[in-house]
């Protein structure tokens, strides 16, 4: 397959992602469609290294990887925490950050 | 050693004494802060004196030396340095400014002993009197408004020593205010010159004085005449002096009667080229001077305040000096100066003597009897009156006559001063020993009776104006009372005044001795006036006159106070009821600006606090301003909603955009 | 070349269906679900690109580690979050966000699609044999990208003891264990 494919792909899943942070109210969701988008990222990348044909992007999607698993790391724990504390897990209703 | 080392040598030792009193005040225990400051001036003096020798030595023509440490500013058409100038003008400015500064110190440390206040006196009095050399000593516009700046700052300083005293403040403030009119005046007439002359030292504005248009020079003339009249306490920024008076008596003795206001009369002799280019000018400053000189005779006649009645006594003294310097007659002008100096200081130290037997009253009304009880102050008060009323032989007398005969000599309406001159002559010796027969002869009142006994009398420390109770704490006069019969230093002080005031006119004798106009030839050389003399014989008749009405007037004082004592109370509530008050009233001068200038201004304030400060600038301009900025940043703030979502969706709404930018910006 | 083809197609549309699946299912254990089958999909396509290490890495770090990690939180928390995403004080933006993701689509495809990247059209450049092994990622990780190598392991210090730190109890604070 010529690499376009690969990227247009990788383009539609992003934005799916981006629709589904946008949309869902649940924390959990959001970090899930997050992950979504990091993926899509990856893909590119990979498509890319492909189309050069070294190895540096392979590189990056990994790095991309390990970043997204600390962000999950993180994110999940703010959820548990919030969870502990008896609030409600819905991200219209955590808003207090507001001017 | 050049004489102009010998003038930086006379700058620099009372600046020292200032710094070190000023920094180590803490430090410095009992008196040794008056002697330090006595110190450094007699330091002063004897180097003025080595600049006096070494002036001496040169040839006459070149007794005009100038120096200077470094630019201030030498830039497209400025050149001005901190440059002074030795010629012997500033060297008899110089000598008569640190030497009676000298005694007075020396008279301070014994009468300001007590004080909480001591060393800051001393440190006031050192800053005063390197100021005073600064002004004499400068060599150009510019350091001359330094220095006549930095005078009125001490004066300020000075005035309000006891700081919490009222009306010793609010004095303070009215002779800063009007001597600030002054310096407007003086910096104007300088840019005026430099506009004229584009040079700011004398030499260059005297050189191109010549090239200026006749109406700039008048003008530029006539503002120096503000600065000058501002500082010499002439018609009309005349009402600080008397005021000033709150100060402490050495001060007074210092600054208002033997150095600051002096130094107009030193303006209109340094810049006399000018004035000699713009007549009208040096007109009005003998018109001026001369009505001085009447005025403040004649409120001296009838204020019962001791120290006002010396101030007054100044002023119309300063008169004399005026109508000497503008009639062109620079030498008799400063021998005037001289002489006043030494015959005004003695009169102030006497007074200070007198007031602090009397434990602070200073009214001539309580006052009786003193003669046995001080000696010394006696004495030497009385040879200050005398000198003062112009009795033959004393310096006083050679002093006065010479400017009278050489205002007559020059002929036209200056005749007419003349006469008048004579007349205020007659005022002068009268109310000179109104003075003394008042506080020495008669009845002695309680306080000289008691010290009769030795002891010195007390009073509850009070106000002498206004008779509210104070106490002795800093910022109020000290507790004790120092009379020069006790003191030795106050003696020392009074005595080489009484003396110069006896011999002084020795220098100066018309057709006998020239030393002093000689002397002073080399700095007036190039004015046409310079040789103008009366013939011997009118001099003579001159002479004659003067001593006749100092004589008469002493005889008209010993005739109304001594031999029938009820006749001028008599006078003052019948007879010259009208005169009395209106004179008392010091011509109503005080009243007038009061109605004039002092009102108005207040009531411009008062419109701009309320009107334009309140409204304008609180609410429209600051309070609309922040509206402003708070209703926009309520519009920002709507965006802060809190809610994830909408930040996530303005995040893909911006990446869009941009993305889309520059899509079509690369196509 | 057809076999890739397909692959590629098939591959391609479980990982739309699996994309599809986590933003629109209610039920948050099967949008978890739904993004492990996505992984999958996606690790078939990593291997298209001939990235086999890459492939690997994503069953077994990705769908292996972060996913269960995943389950294990939805299945603490999960049964307490909204399944709606209708409603919420924000709703109007939901409507807003697929239009704007749309946009978005369109905008980076037009760019991508019109870009003079010629060699996008073409399967890729002359492959050296190694490409993609994990010997290949090795030597790039410990030659050329020693550093983002050495940032990222630190990066998941940090990540383990903030998850610490968020995770443990406080005396005091708790209104009540679970």
């Amino acid at each position: 397959m010529d690499v376009v494919w690969f990227v247009v792909l990788s383009t539609l899943i992003f934005a799916i992602g981006a629709a589904g942070v946008m949309t869902r109210r649940s924390p959990l969701v959001i970090l899930l469609c997050t992950e979504l988008m990091l993926n899509a990222c990856s893909l590119a990348l990979l498509a890319f290294a492909r189309m050069h044909g070294s190895g540096d992007g392979q590189i990056f999607a990994l790095i991309v990887m390990v970043v997204a698993a600390c962000e999950v790391v993180i994110g999940l724990g703010l959820i548990v925490a919030i969870y502990r504390k008896r609030m409600a897990i819905d991200v219209d209703k955590l808003s207090e950050l507001r001017g | 050693m050049s004489p102009a080392d010998y003038g930086w040598l006379v700058l620099g030792f009372p600046l020292l004494g200032t710094l070190v009193l000023a920094f180590g005040w803490r430090w410095l225990p009992g008196r040794s802060a008056g002697w330090i400051g006595s110190a450094s001036i007699l330091a002063s003096f004897i180097s003025a004196l080595g600049a006096l020798q070494q002036l001496q030595e040169r040839p006459e023509e070149e007794r005009h030396i100038e120096s200077s440490l470094f630019d201030y500013a030498d830039t497209v058409g400025v050149s001005v340095e901190l440059g002074i100038l030795v010629d012997p003008l500033s060297v008899l400015m110089m000598l008569v400014v640190s030497g009676v500064s000298f005694l007075i110190h020396l008279y301070s440390v014994a009468y300001m002993a007590g004080d909480r206040g001591y060393a800051r006196f001393f440190a006031y009095l050192n800053y005063f009197v390197f100021s005073m050399l600064l002004l004499v000593l400068a060599g150009n516009f510019v350091l001359l408004t330094v220095g006549w700046a930095f005078v009125g700052a001490a004066s300020y300083l000075l005035i309000s020593f006891w700081y919490r005293r009222e009306t010793a403040t609010q004095a303070g403030i009215k002779a800063f205010v009007m001597n600030v009119i002054g310096d407007v005046g003086l910096v104007v007439g300088a840019f005026l010159l430099f506009d004229g002359t584009e040079a700011l030292d004398y030499a260059g504005v005297f050189e191109g004085a010549h090239l200026m248009k006749d109406g700039q020079l008048t003008a530029a003339c006539i503002c120096l005449l503000v600065g000058a009249f501002a500082k010499s306490a002439q018609i009309p920024l005349h009402t600080w002096l008397p005021d000033a008076m709150e100060g402490p008596t050495p001060v007074s003795a210092l600054i208002h009667a033997a150095t600051m206001v002096t130094a107009g009369v030193y303006l209109i002799a340094r810049t006399h080229p000018l004035f000699e280019l713009a007549p009208t000018a040096a007109d009005v400053a003998a018109i001026i001077g001369t009505l001085t000189l009447v005025v403040a005779a004649s409120i001296a006649l009838v204020v019962t305040d001791l120290k006002r009645v010396i101030a007054y006594s100044t002023m119309s003294q300063i008169g004399y000096m005026v109508l000497g310097v503008s009639a062109f007659a620079y030498g008799a002008g400063l021998f005037h100066l001289m002489t006043h100096a030494f015959f005004k200081a003695l009169l102030f130290m006497g007074a200070g003597s007198v007031i602090a037997a009397m434990g602070g009253i200073q009214s001539l009304d309580r006052m009786g009897g003193f003669r046995r009880a001080m000696p010394f102050t006696f004495v030497t008060f009385t040879i200050g009156a005398l000198a003062l009323a112009g009795f033959p032989l004393l310096s006083g007398f050679f002093s006065k006559d010479e400017i009278i005969a050489l205002t007559l000599n020059r002929g036209g309406f200056y005749a007419v001063l003349g006469v008048i001159a004579y007349v205020a002559a007659l005022i002068t010796a009268f109310y000179a020993f109104r003075m003394v027969f008042r506080v020495f002869f008669g009845e002695p009142v309680e306080e000289a009776r008691e010290l009769e006994q030795g002891h010195l009398a007390h009073h509850d420390p009070a106000n002498p104006m206004t008779g509210e109770h104070e106490d002795p704490d800093v910022g109020f006069p000290g507790p004790e009372h120092h009379i020069a019969e006790r003191e030795w230093p106050m003696k020392a002080a009074m005595a080489p005044l009484a003396l110069l005031s006896i011999v002084g006119g020795v220098v100066g004798i018309p057709g006998v001795t020239d030393t002093l106009e000689h002397f002073l030839e080399p700095a007036f050389e190039g004015s046409d006036h310079l040789g103008a003399h009366p013939s011997e014989s009118d001099e003579q008749l001159g002479l004659a006159i003067g001593a006749v009405i100092s004589l008469t007037g002493i005889a008209i004082a010993w005739a109304l106070y001594l031999v029938r004592p009820t006749t001028t109370l008599r006078l003052r509530d019948y007879q010259l009821r009208a005169v009395h008050d209106f004179l008392a009233h010091k011509w109503y001068f005080d009243e007038l600006y009061d109605i004039g200038i002092v009102r108005p201004a207040a009531a411009c304030g008062r419109f701009g606090r309320t009107v334009i400060e309140s409204v304008l600038v609180q609410d429209v301009i600051v309070g609309g301003s922040t509206a402003v900025v708070r209703a926009g940043s309520s519009l920002a703030r709507g965006l802060q909603t809190g809610y994830l979502r909408s930040y996530a969706a303005l995040l893909v709404t911006g990446l869009a955009g941009l993305a889309l930018y520059f899509l079509i910006t690369s196509s | 070349m057809l076999f890739e083809q397909i692959m590629f197609f098939v591959a391609a549309i479980g990982a739309l269906a699996g994309a599809l699946g986590v933003v629109l299912l209610r039920n948050p254990f099967y949008s978890v679900l739904s993004l492990i089958a996505h992984l999958v999909s996606l690790a078939i396509l990593f291997l298209l690109l001939r990235s086999e290490f890459l492939a690997a890495a994503q069953i077994v770090v990705y769908a292996g580690a972060i996913m269960v990690l995943y389950l294990f939180v939805t299945a603490y928390v999960g049964g307490a979050a909204p399944s709606s995403w209708r409603g919420g004080e924000a709703g109007a933006v939901g409507q807003l966000g697929v239009i704007m993701a749309g946009a978005l689509f369109v905008v980076i495809s037009l760019a991508v699609l019109g870009s003079s990247l010629d060699a996008l059209d073409t399967r890729g450049a002359e492959l050296e044999p190694g490409f993609g092994s994990p010997g290949e990622i090795g030597q790039l990780l410990l030659k050329k990208f020693l550093i983002p190598f050495e940032a990222a392991s630190f990066l998941l210090l940090v990540a383990a003891v903030c998850a610490v730190v968020l995770a443990r109890r406080r005396r005091g604070l708790e209104e009540g264990g679970v």
